[in-house]
């Protein structure tokens, strides 16, 4: 079996290796938390490149039902195709739509399927490999158990005897050692100078804490790719001229409104004028 | 074997059962973690320990159980790890430097030694020629020995060097069994939800349309609603400055969470007790003001008004007109409140103050009556007591 092990794209702990490895070779979901944009999305992919399986992914709403993950029968549509006659009404297989579990369980190999936020909604991921279409009369097994990846942001307690089952991961969100080698994985040539100087910044503003919204590693991302289109030179990141109050092209960091006025406001970026 | 472990777990309030410890013991035979002890450790994590505010007491019942690490003892889940650094030697030293381990005493004598070396580094800080790995000038460096259980000497992570992962200790603030964080708080507010259909009609409305069909002759009529939403709207009315001062921070958590988890949220603050005028800064009290009266305007008896306030003063800034220590209020403060009461039917009053000294002070007292009792501690108990009253 193939190892999960984090590569020069992905940057991944010796514990989260471990914790993936130990999912996938006893079969069991794993659970992953951590605040947003911390990489849970992309670790499912990256555990689906190591193994080399196709990636499901099946995000979770507030209107997610469980059974939406199995199939739905659309009767809405059948219902308007039998008012205009269209022939295919007589057939009720036409309006059976197959969930991201159906894909997974009838997929030829194994897939990695991941269940995005599933706090979001009531869910109890079912531990059965096959289910019953009740429409046409047929049962779907599974032909290869999936290698399950369930996110969660903790809007909801998870059902005791799922977690007895998983596997467990929580993300911490990285610190600025582990953010230097995630920024570097995706621009590898970045200057030193302005990762220095855009990592002091990131983190003050992360300091704050009245943000409605804290940039992530997502934000970092893009800000510093701005920075680089622009050319910004490292020293206009330690603003010493006082009219500029804001970090340039803040706006990929603070995509809040109320934050960028509570921004503005804030006596912190006069601090650091004064250092 | 690791009954013991999984026993000091429970006790310490991590709800491992002995489905979790069979898949640990699976994932060991799997060779899942090799023969590291971090690896060991990371995997009885994984498999043990479901919530992160757990994360924290698994690191101290683990470096409390497997102290073998530091001085083996006879029991079992002790001398488990030393097996399987015995192990890893075995695996990665070459026989001279297996050697040289033994003559250093062995492996007991090593670990009593690296514990020593810990010890004196933290009080030294970082540098020093005996610093743990820096190959040559440390015997633990010159001998290559570099188990990844202990991280000695490894380049990943120059901070950490030389401490064991457990010991660091790195999920503490997440561990919330006694403070109270504003995600805990977020947790506790979540009790308020009011689900509300607004916006853009997107769900099939099937009472609608089924009605709507049948009215029509049995021609499809199809009714859409929008989907639900957190409808809940709460103005927060909060004291500030004085004896307030003392409940900054925990005012602030209250205040991070209210933000994030309500959609309609406002704010205003007072001093000590509502009065005709509240404003929105306190930085810029006279241009931020607005008139009582204005806000009762503004806000309808839907909005769900919470005060957050010690309620500590003089029990005249509540009962006399003048009371105020700040100005000449024409209308003593409990008129105002009873203004605020009879417009929001739905208020509650959030005392950071301990319960327990409630009785002491008399003002506190008063300010409960004129609420009728709807006053709750700032504990994740009070709030979630005030959430649930808050949602009837
Ligand atoms: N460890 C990492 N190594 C490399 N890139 C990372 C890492 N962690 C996060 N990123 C980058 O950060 C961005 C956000 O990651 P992602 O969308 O997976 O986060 P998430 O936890 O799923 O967030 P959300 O909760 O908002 O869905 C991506 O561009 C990803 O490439
Ligand atoms: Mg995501």
């Amino acid at each position: 079996m193939a190892q999960f092990k984090g590569t020069e794209r992905y940057v991944a702990g010796r514990d989260l290796e471990v914790a993936v490895n130990a999912a996938v070779a006893l079969q069991r979901p794993l659970l992953v938390k951590g605040e947003p944009g911390t990489g849970k999305t992309v670790l499912a992919q990256e555990i689906a490149k190591a193994l080399g399986y196709p990636l499901i992914e099946w995000h979770i709403k507030s209107t997610t039902k469980a059974q939406q993950g199995l199939y739905e029968y659309d009767a809405v549509s059948r219902l308007r195709d039998g008012q205009l006659g269209d022939p295919r009404v007589h057939d009720i297989a036409n309006y059976i739509v197959r969930g991201k579990m159906w894909d997974a369980f009838e997929s030829e190999q194994p897939v990695v399927l991941l269940i995005d936020e599933i706090d979001k909604a009531d869910i109890e991921f079912p531990n059965d490999l096959q289910f019953f279409v009740y429409e046409t009369r047929k049962t779907v097994a599974a032909k290869h158990r999936p290698v399950v990846i369930i996110t969660s942001n903790n809007e909801k307690e998870l059902p005791d005897a799922f977690l007895r089952r998983c596997f467990f991961h929580y993300i911490r969100f990285p610190d600025r050692e582990t953010m230097e080698m995630i920024v570097k994985a995706h621009y590898p040539d970045i200057r030193q100078a302005l990762l220095r100087e855009a990592l002091n910044v990131f983190f003050e503003i992360r300091d704050v804490n009245e943000l409605k919204k804290k940039p992530a590693t997502s934000e970092l991302l893009d800000w510093l790719k701005l920075l680089t289109i622009e050319d910004m030179p490292p020293e206009a990141l330690r603003s010493s001229d006082a009219k500029t109050a804001l970090p340039p092209l803040y706006g990929a960091m603070l995509k809040n409104e109320q934050d960028v006025h509570l921004f503005e406001r804030l006596a912190f970026l006069a601090r650091r004028r004064g250092q | 074997m690791f009954a013991p472990f999984i026993l000091a777990l429970r006790a310490a309030g991590v709800p491992a059962s002995i489905m979790e410890y069979l898949a640990l013991l699976r994932a060991m035979k799997e060779g899942v973690a090799g023969f590291s002890v971090d690896d060991f450790y990371h995997l009885c994590r994984a498999a043990l320990v479901k919530d992160e505010r757990h994360l924290d007491r698994f690191d101290r019942v683990f470096g409390e159980i497997f102290k073998g690490l530091d001085s083996p003892q006879g029991d079992a889940p002790r001398t488990l790890p030393e097996e399987w650094l015995r192990k890893i030697a075995e695996k990665t030293l070459t026989p001279e430097e297996m050697a040289a381990i033994e003559a250093m005493g062995g492996f007991d004598a090593l670990m009593e030694a690296l514990k020593k070396r810990l010890e004196e580094q933290k009080g030294r800080h970082q540098g020093g020629s005996k610093w743990i790995g820096t190959a040559g000038t440390s015997p633990f460096g010159a001998y290559g020995y570099n188990p990844e259980g202990v991280r000695i000497g490894q380049s990943e992570s120059r901070h950490r060097r030389a401490v064991k992962v457990w010991d660091q200790r790195t999920f503490k603030d997440l561990d919330e069994d006694e403070a109270l964080s504003s995600r805990n708080m977020k947790v506790a507010l979540r009790r308020l939800r009011r689900f509300a259909r607004t916006g853009a009609a997107t769900e099939l409305d099937l009472p609608g349309t089924i009605g709507a069909t049948a009215r029509n002759g049995g021609s499809l009529d199809l009714h859409m609603v929008p989907e639900r939403h957190n409808a809940v709207k709460v103005l927060l009315l909060m004291d500030i400055g004085g004896s307030m001062d003392d409940h900054i921070r925990i005012c602030q958590e209250l205040f991070t969470a209210a933000r994030s988890e309500f959609k309609h949220l406002e704010f205003w603050y007072f001093h000590n007790c509502p009065y005709e005028r509240v404003w929105r800064t306190n930085r810029r009290r006279r241009e931020t003001e607005r008139p009582m009266m204005e806000v009762l305007r503004t806000y309808g008896p839907d909005w769900r008004l919470v005060f957050v306030g010690d309620a500590t003063m003089s029990p005249y800034e509540i009962i006399q007109p003048g009371g105020s220590v700040e100005h000449w209020n024409e209308e003593a403060g409990q008129v105002w409140m009873a203004r605020l009461t009879r417009h929001f039917r739905k208020a509650a009053w959030l005392n950071p103050v301990d319960q327990s000294h409630w009785r002491y002070t008399q003002s506190i007292g008063v300010m409960e009556r004129l609420m009728e009792n709807r006053m709750y501690p700032l504990t994740l108990a009070g709030l979630e007591s005030m959430a649930r009253q808050l949602a009837r």
